[in-house]
């Protein structure tokens, strides 16, 4: 583990990557109690105010304070994203590594399915699925969940083929072991590592998904202080002050670039001939 | 396999605008129409009929080219998608247009100087392109090179037969976000398919004959590099679509998104079933014309 690290650590985009996420985490933890303002308290006299000691960040156009709004909103916008990938991993992995077991015709009929499910771009599939929800932040996670699972289920596919051919897995087969058995005990644990990897680069895609609901008004609802719903509030009062928008904007983005450099760093770690 | 595909696709669209809570019935003759009339309604668009009696007339009717009746505005589905489509399609063309000419070249600078600076430049590049969502650029776009240079015009749309110089003025903004994300996952690509490709023995071996570097990089790496490349960007045909329908959102462009919208949220149940069929379709042809593209370029796979 140690080694692992030592390795994740040497690649400048594992370490950058490392830092922004384990800042993005703590933010995520502490963010709420270190708050400076109340997020969600109203000031007409404040409103529009550039970066200063007390607002660090400035105030938007009710005066709110943006600093405490981001601290608080990372855990609408980070926890959300990154349990929505882990659903729609989990049921993209098990369909692609039940598809390689299976092979043959079974295999066929779940990956022809699955290319025509992935048809549909994946922004109007979780459009679709909101709407056939109601508009909520849980229902918004199943919709990314749902849209995510057949890309997943695609890479775990073409991962577990590989691991499908190698010699224990044929040996459990020769023992007897049942398909259920084999699936879970033999195959998942090695296919797991390149998964891992697919994930963790996917949770910066869920935030951006995440907040293009929020901007279509299918996510989370006003006075919530999701960081996508900051941006799409922003809007209108733009030309006011370009804090309110520029703000979370710059919280969006270190999300996805942490979470994408983590995501490369992950692999060249884990694959260390390249 | 594409006519299994879209038959798939016009199931799962079928059974989602199918569970959408949304009567037609109701929405055509408003929450206070008497029973008989709902009945009666019920009765003539066949909404009585068992599920599947439905979905077979349904798919019976789009496949002779009727995509039905908007629920919003009494008029025939399908031209009006039809013609949503090709200024959506424009905006599609114009943006993988862009990408290919900025993505490929910066590719392969990125693979060929790998571990220089313009390879660190390059990655620096793909990952801010993959740092916001549309609407984000789109929205710092709009605020700086229309309202602060004053350069561009912020939204809305004209078409180009109407007056070519506005028409191209309005399109520069809405293409250039969707191409961000584009430029930086393909320039991504290529330089990795390079990269692989310029460790192999037959380079090697073309170098050890003294050919110059220019030469093997032109005739023998680009070629077989380049090639996933059509590949990767007809995948990516399903993202540009979605980035589409955000953009057309944003910039007030009348495209084939910006229909989908209205239709989900007035739950006008044709319009829905056709914008996600016609989308769904889009991208399983062009996935279709790669597949058979590829194999016409690269002799050496076969599809069955």
């Amino acid at each position: 583990m140690t080694e692992f690290m030592k390795r994740l650590l040497k690649t400048p985009q594992g370490a950058i990557g490392l830092g922004l996420v384990v800042l993005v985490l703590l933010i995520v933890v502490a963010g709420p109690l270190v708050a400076p303002h109340d997020p969600e308290k109203l000031a007409p006299l404040a409103r529009y105010k550039g970066p200063s000691l007390t607002y660090w960040l400035g105030t938007d156009q009710y005066g709110r304070d943006i600093f405490s709004r981001l601290l608080i909103g990372a855990r609408a916008t980070v926890v959300m994203a990154v349990a929505a990938t882990i659903v729609g991993t989990l049921i993209g992995a098990l369909i692609g590594t039940a598809s390689a077991f299976l092979g043959g015709r079974a295999d066929e009929l779940i990956m022809r399915t699955i290319d025509a499910v992935m048809s549909i771009p994946s922004l109007l599939f979780a459009l679709l699925v909101v709407n056939l929800l109601g508009s909520s932040t849980v229902n918004a996670l199943v919709a990314v969940a749902i849209a995510f699972a057949p890309g997943m289920a695609r890479i775990t596919r073409s991962v577990a083929l590989s691991v499908r051919k190698q010699d224990y897995v044929n040996a459990a087969i020769a023992r007897g072991e049942s398909s259920a058995y084999i699936i879970r005990r033999e195959m998942l644990p090695n296919v797991i590592a390149p998964i891992i990897v697919e994930m963790t680069i996917r949770v910066s895609f869920a935030v951006m998904l995440f907040a293009t609901l929020s901007f279509l008004g299918l996510g989370a609802q006003p006075p919530a202080a999701e960081w996508g719903l900051m941006v799409s509030e922003a809007r209108r009062y733009m030309h006011l002050s370009a804090g309110i928008l520029i703000w979370p904007s710059v919280a969006i983005a270190i999300v996805a670039v942490g979470f994408n450099l983590l995501g490369d760093g992950l692999r060249d770690a884990l694959n260390p001939r390249t | 396999m594409i006519v299994y595909t879209l038959f798939i696709v016009s199931l799962i669209v079928f059974a989602i605008t199918q569970i959408l809570p949304a009567d037609a019935a109701v929405m055509m003759l408003g929450e206070n129409a008497t029973q008989e009339a709902l009945d009666a309604l019920r009765q003539t668009m066949g909404l009585d009929a068992p599920i599947w009696q439905q979905y077979f007339s349904w798919l019976w009717h789009v496949v002779q080219g009727d995509l039905g009746t908007s629920l919003r505005t009494g008029q025939p589905v399908g031209p009006v998608m039809f013609e949503a489509l090709g200024r959506s399609l424009l905006l599609a063309v114009l943006s993988i247009g862009l990408m290919l000419v900025l993505a490929i070249p910066l590719g392969i600078i990125a693979a060929v100087r790998r571990g220089k600076i313009a390879d660190m430049l390059v990655s620096l590049v793909s990952y801010a392109g993959v740092a916001l969502p549309e609407f984000v650029t789109a929205t710092i776009a709009v605020l700086v090179f229309a309202d602060w240079m004053k350069w561009l015009p912020p939204t809305g749309y004209v078409p180009l037969t109407e007056n070519f110089t506005a028409g191209l003025a309005h399109l520069v903004l809405p293409v250039c976000v969707i191409s961000v994300i584009l430029i930086a996952h393909v320039s991504r690509m290529v330089r990795s398919e390079l990269v692989d490709v310029l460790h192999t023995d037959y380079i090697r071996a073309a170098r050890l004959k003294g050919i110059p570097r220019r030469e093997v990089l032109r005739r023998h790496a680009l070629r077989n590099a380049l090639l996933p490349t059509i590949t990767i960007v007809a995948l990516d045909v399903g993202y540009l679509l979605g980035g589409v329908i955000v953009v057309e959102e944003i910039f007030a462009i009348p495209g084939i998104g910006r229909q989908l919208i209205v239709a989900i949220q007035a739950r006008d149940l044709p319009a829905i079933q056709a914008g996600v069929l016609i989308m769904a379709a889009t991208y399983s042809i062009v996935n279709f014309i790669a597949d058979i593209l590829y194999a016409w370029l690269d002799k050496r796979i076969q599809y069955d």
